[in-house]
């Protein structure tokens, strides 16, 4: 009852200045959204980024090669030679053979090359895989099918292709059945991959990369019609590389195995590698970084809520100050009256608590706008502005905030505590004052 | 401070029937490096039902006085008994009770708080009663009806005449039933005829039992009262019985 009336007078107080109030009120407010719709952001992104280290598997290892710096290659320094380095098959049958905890293996080789249909072509990344690469990507097959065993003991000439690679290939005809050709071999398209998101890079950072200019070959295929040594062109130059695989991925059985089976790994190939020329990736630890990376994020998306929070609290102080100035006469009355200071200062800490908290309410109902916001203005910029859209980073143009119930209630309890904090000098200011002098204010 | 037993030989609790009593009270401010003695050893008692009118120059000491009396104010030395307690040493925050539970303010510019409503303001001082005080809505608005406000209880004061504004003053000043009500020119700032309504008002609730003390600086003001207090310079002049018969009737 009493809260109540405490609460009414606050109102009420606070509504003769109609203007003022809901300017100290808009401070707040915007503190309150601004920590909820920050951290929806932050826990969309790392959401997004978790999904994709999890799509490449918690339980999966990859081992790719790395191109070492020039001093250090295994090759004899002959330019005419060309430099090689990288994953052997032996490596791979190596870790077959040997680590035991490891369920399934798939080698695969890729390189960026051009890709033609006739006038159609696409700087494409022809990837050399096995059957089972499909799998255990998750990778889902649209129209036609997968690689096969028989194309790959028959070194056959099909590819498949990724969706966007499809598309731009073949503006018009069904590409099923019909030839590309990569370099200068053909190839029959057997199937066309379903599209398929922006994921984090395999090779072990956390960028995301465009997986719909893949063309995937029989790995087979690969070694005998394009074969190890590729030409690449670096800066203008070109160089002969000498690379057998590009990447092997690993799946353990147990999730618990997967650091010791990483370890085994590592040890393995420097036994048999001079020089680091691979490096081992595990998704679980990626997985790992990305929690603590969230971590920090949200330790700065709350740095930079509380600074707003702290500027909408100067101003409720601001408001505050200029209120008892006004109201003295009022504090000199309710003093003689009976009011101690102590219920002074109550009084005025129940009007800023009111402005505090209603501008702590409205931010959390503006908070739930957070998630339509995003979308109507993704909508509009993908109506309005299709260049721009089509530029965006797929993980932005994915965004999906995610409301954080913590982040709510804490940046209500937080406004509100910014309204004690910032409310208790005014209040206190008020109280002090002589009865007297205050009744004597005009 | 010296002790105030030594100052004041006449000490001790006054009479059950003394509702305030100050007691060789002075009061010096220093302003401006020189001391200035606002209230000089002033000694004044208020029985039950009195009716006292403070009048004086300005600089008299009057408002002192009435500060003092309204434990809004502590003298310098002396003894104020309020209710049977001496106020004159206690600290701030038990003051604030005193003066919301024995001492009703009526005050020259009505002092409402803008707003609230008329029965709002009545209730103010209950607010501040602890314990709190039974069936306080009620008491507003019997009192409303008493200073004939009852069909503007919505109303906030700047909806109201000066003299209603004092009527809803007089109101709230009753509300916490005060064993003194203090009047500060209660008319000061109202028309003669209105002024007269008003003084009616505070006529009848003494005749009702009311102890009240009232500066004014108006004669015609200060002879409602049945005693009148002259200050000059901080020290009582002149004690007068007011002659009911020589006010003409009807007032």
């Amino acid at each position: 009852m009493k809260f109540l009336q405490q609460l009414r007078l606050g109102f009420r107080s606070l509504l003769l200045h109609k203007l003022r109030s809901a300017l100290a009120v808009l401070g707040i407010l915007i503190g309150v959204t601004a920590v909820i719709w920050l951290v929806a952001m932050g826990e969309g992104v790392s959401y997004q980024a978790q999904q994709q280290i999890k799509d490449l598997g918690a339980t999966s290892i990859i081992v790719r090669s790395i191109k070492p710096a020039e001093e250090s290659s295994r090759s004899d320094s002959n330019a005419r030679m060309g430099i090689s380095y990288g994953l052997l098959r032996e490596d791979f049958e190596r870790i077959v053979t040997n680590v035991p905890t490891i369920g399934r293996a798939v080698p695969m080789r890729e390189i960026s090359r051009e890709v033609r249909h006739r006038e159609q072509f696409i700087d494409g990344m022809v990837i050399a895989c096995t059957p089972e690469y499909f799998g255990m990507n998750r990778l889902k097959i649209a129209r036609g099918r997968a690689i096969s065993e028989i194309d790959m003991t028959s070194y056959a000439n099909v590819v498949v292709l990724a969706h966007e690679a499809a598309v731009k290939l073949f503006p018009i005809e069904d590409p099923l059945g019909r030839a590309g050709q990569i370099g200068q071999e053909f190839y029959v398209n057997v199937g066309i991959a379903a599209e398929r998101s922006a994921a984090a890079a395999i090779g072990g950072s956390l960028d995301a990369r465009q997986y719909d200019r893949d063309v995937y070959i029989p790995l087979t295929t690969f070694r005998a019609r394009i074969g190890d040594r590729v030409f690449t062109s670096r800066a203008g130059s070109f160089q002969l590389e000498t690379v057998e695989l590009t990447q092997i991925t690993a799946v353990v059985d147990d999730m618990k195995e997967v650091d010791a089976t990483a370890d085994i790994i590592r040890a393995l190939l420097q036994r048999y590698h001079k020089v680091v020329d691979y490096a081992v990736v595990v998704p679980k630890e990626l997985l790992e970084q990305a929690e603590t990376m969230r971590a920090m994020f949200n330790v700065l998306l709350l740095l930079i809520a509380g600074i707003s929070l702290l500027v909408g609290g100067i101003g409720i102080m601001n408001i505050m100050l200029a209120t008892v100035t006004e109201r003295t006469r009022e504090i000199g009355i309710r003093r003689a009256l009976g009011a101690t200071k102590g219920e002074i200062v109550q009084q005025f800490l129940w009007e800023t608590v009111v402005l505090s908290g209603t501008g702590g309410l409205l931010g959390v109902l503006f908070g739930f706008l957070c998630g339509p916001t995003v979308n109507g203005v993704r909508f509009g910029v993908r109506a309005s502005l299709p260049e721009v859209w089509a530029a965006l980073p797929p993980n932005i143009r994915n965004l999906e905030p995610r409301l954080a119930p913590w982040s709510i209630i804490a940046a209500f309890a937080i406004s509100v505590g910014v309204g004690i904090v910032f409310g208790i000098y005014p209040a206190r200011r008020a109280a002090n004052m002589d009865p007297i002098e205050a009744l004597r204010h005009e | 401070m010296p002790p105030k037993q030594a100052l004041t030989p006449n000490a001790g609790p006054p009479p059950r029937d003394v509702v305030a009593a100050i007691r060789g009270v002075s009061k010096v401010y220093s302003l401006g490096g020189h001391e200035v003695k606002a209230l000089d050893n002033v000694s004044i008692e208020f029985r039950q039902g009195d009716y006292v009118a403070i009048m004086g120059s300005s600089g008299s000491g009057k408002s002192t006085l009435l500060n003092v009396l309204g434990c809004l104010d502590r003298p310098t030395t002396g003894q104020y008994y309020l209710a049977g307690q001496d106020v004159a040493v206690m600290d701030d925050e038990t003051l604030s009770r005193i003066r919301g539970r024995y001492l009703g303010f009526i005050f020259q510019s009505y002092n409402l708080i803008q707003q609230l409503s008329v029965v709002e303001n009545i209730e103010v001082p209950l607010s501040y009663q602890r314990p709190p005080m039974p069936g306080g809505r009620e008491r507003c608005l019997k009192l409303a009806e008493l200073v004939g406000l009852s069909k503007r209880l919505g109303h906030r004061p700047t909806e109201l005449s000066g003299g209603q504004q004092q009527r809803v003053a007089i109101a709230r000043a009753l509300v916490n039933n005060p064993h003194v009500i203090l009047a500060d020119e209660p008319t000061g700032n109202l028309d003669t005829a209105t002024s007269h309504e008003i003084m009616d008002l505070l006529d009848a609730l003494n005749k009702a039992g009311r102890t009240i003390v009232m500066v004014t600086h108006e004669n015609d003001i200060a002879e409602r009262a049945r005693r009148i207090v002259r200050l000059r310079d901080g020290r009582i002049e002149s004690v007068a019985e007011v002659r009911r018969e020589a006010l003409p009737a009807g007032g």
